[in-house]
């Protein structure tokens, strides 16, 4: 780890480009919680708008017109408005309004950026599922019915796991469009990657090292995840459909 | 041909004479003081816009620290004083090209800014860094900041001390409109930025519980701007600097205006006295 860092700061005295990332214990710091952070943020937001699309989804499948119109203007509404316009709202706008406890806010800048991105990550995953959803074959869900599954039954055995396959590719573009709207947690200072690099790069000066750092940084992570779900979609294969 | 020869020579002639005449008008000017006392008048440069430096009262007239300073230079010669508004794009080039005599504008010092326009030392004032948080938060000295969490403006020089040497943590916006809006909600216990922001803040009600809690800290001077070549003018205005440190003049401005009291004008006063 010294000989790295040694090597770096060499770089600098040698050439100019100036990686302060790697050779001062601050910045070194910052940009690596940052990277956690951004990381942490992604999981847990795609694991909250996957549980929460399907609810979603089912509501939408609903008999009752009063739930599938409300989820119908949740939905158009998350998806008809900025992300940052949104995060911006929830944590000045309604953040004050809420109620202190011990005289601090209850939900800080990274509690609002995972409520916000959850909404509308949610109203986006919603979306694709009810697309998913439709693929499933009408035969086959009467031919639930007639078996006698319940409605929750048919939903989570025969419809999910289907509509999950077939929606594969669009959630996985969903969840690399996640990864990219945590940098706009940058605007109600979450910490994450782009703020903790923005703050280096005013301090050092050292914008383009910093910016082909940040961007080599997310190709790697947006990367990691294809191959994921790449291995995913192949182990979840099922013969006949969109192979 | 014959029609345009001799007015193409008239205009050559007109061009080469305003040349000279430009030349020699920049030879002119460079006692500046001398222009005073035969103008009867001074006029300074200053800013319309930051309070309370320089910024327009309800009446529509320019008050403010540097007007007061602007001023006791006009009676310290004996003439008159004409205030030309300036903003920072353009306050070096008026004084340079002699629109305006004095620039007393809210100008940090900064060794590229003195190859341009001649500045007088002492310096008259130094913002500094501070901290804006309530009065009752029970804060003493800077290191008690560590492991509280302070709102501060993204690219700030100073978030890194606060940051690493203090150990606070830092919560930085794009803007200070959205770094008062979190600590006015509570989402920190106080605002790190320049101390002259403050000073604005200070009468409004929604900040009667604030203020600056703890001692200012890494001053930036700044200084007043003449013409470069004007080294009379450059002494005359030091020496009106430095009888005013002594005196205690411009730490009387500083209290009449509200603003903090800045370390570096009481070690100036010390030592000049």
């Amino acid at each position: 780890m010294d000989s790295l860092a040694a090597w770096f700061k060499w770089l600098y005295e040698a050439t100019g480009i100036k990686l302060t990332i790697f050779y001062d214990h601050y910045d070194r710091l910052r940009f690596f919680e940052g990277l956690g952070i951004t990381l942490e943020l992604s999981a847990v937001v795609l694991v909250l708008s996957l549980v929460f699309g399907v609810i979603v989804t089912w509501l939408c499948g609903s008999s009752k017109m009063w739930l599938r119109r409300s989820m119908g203007v949740y939905i158009e509404l998350f998806r008809n408005t900025p992300p940052l316009v949104q995060i911006y709202f929830f944590y000045f706008a309604i953040g004050p309004l809420l109620p202190k406890f011990e005289g601090e806010p209850i939900l800080g800048s990274l509690g609002w950026a995972i409520v916000a991105l959850t909404l509308l990550e949610t109203a986006f995953t919603a979306e694709i599922l009810r697309a998913g959803v439709e693929a499933v074959p009408k035969a086959t869900i009467e031919a639930a019915q007639a078996l006698g599954y319940s409605r929750t039954q048919v939903l989570l055995r025969i419809i999910m796991p289907l509509a999950l396959r077939v929606s594969m590719p669009a959630l996985n573009n969903n969840l690399v469009n996640l990864v990219k709207t945590t940098t706009l947690g940058y605007a109600i200072a979450v910490p994450e990657l782009l703020h903790a690099s923005s703050q280096i790069w005013s301090e050092q000066v050292n914008v383009p090292e910093m910016m082909i750092v940040l961007l080599i940084t997310y190709i790697a992570i947006v990367g990691l995840i294809n191959q994921v779900m790449h291995w995913l979609e192949k182990s979840f294969e099922l013969p006949g459909y969109g192979q | 041909m014959k029609h345009i020869k001799p007015s193409l020579f008239k205009m050559l002639g007109l061009l080469g004479a305003a040349a000279l005449l430009s030349i020699n008008s920049a030879w002119a000017q460079v006692d500046t003081l001398a222009s005073i006392k035969q103008k009867g008048k001074i006029v300074v440069g200053v800013k319309a816009d930051y309070k309370p430096f320089g910024y327009l009262d309800p009446s529509g007239k320019i008050v403010g620290f540097e007007i007061d300073m602007a001023n006791e230079i006009a009676k310290n010669l004996g003439v008159e004083l004409e205030m030309v508004p300036v903003i920072g794009a353009n306050r070096m080039e008026f004084v340079s090209r002699g629109r305006i005599d004095l620039m007393v504008a809210t100008m940090a010092y900064k060794p590229e800014r003195a190859t341009v326009v001649g500045i007088p030392e002492p310096f008259y004032y130094a913002s500094a860094v501070a901290l804006w948080g309530k009065k009752d938060s029970g804060l003493k000295n800077w290191p008690d900041l560590k492991g509280k969490t302070i709102c501060g403006v993204q690219g700030a020089y100073y978030n890194r001390r606060a940051g690493d040497e203090f150990g606070a943590k830092l919560l930085t916006f794009k803007a200070a409109p959205e770094a008062l809006a979190a600590l006015e909600a509570g989402n920190c216990m106080g605002f790190v930025f320049d101390s002259t922001f403050f000073a604005g803040l200070a009468g409004e009600p929604k900040w009667e519980a604030f203020a600056i809690t703890l001692p200012l800290i890494d001053p930036e001077p700044w200084g007043m701007g003449v013409r470069k070549e004007d080294a009379k003018f450059v002494d005359y205005l030091s020496a009106t600097l430095k009888e005013w440190h002594k005196t205690g003049f411009i730490i009387g401005l500083e209290k009449k205006w509200g603003l903090p009291a800045t370390p570096y004008l009481i070690e100036q006063q010390t030592k000049f006295k």
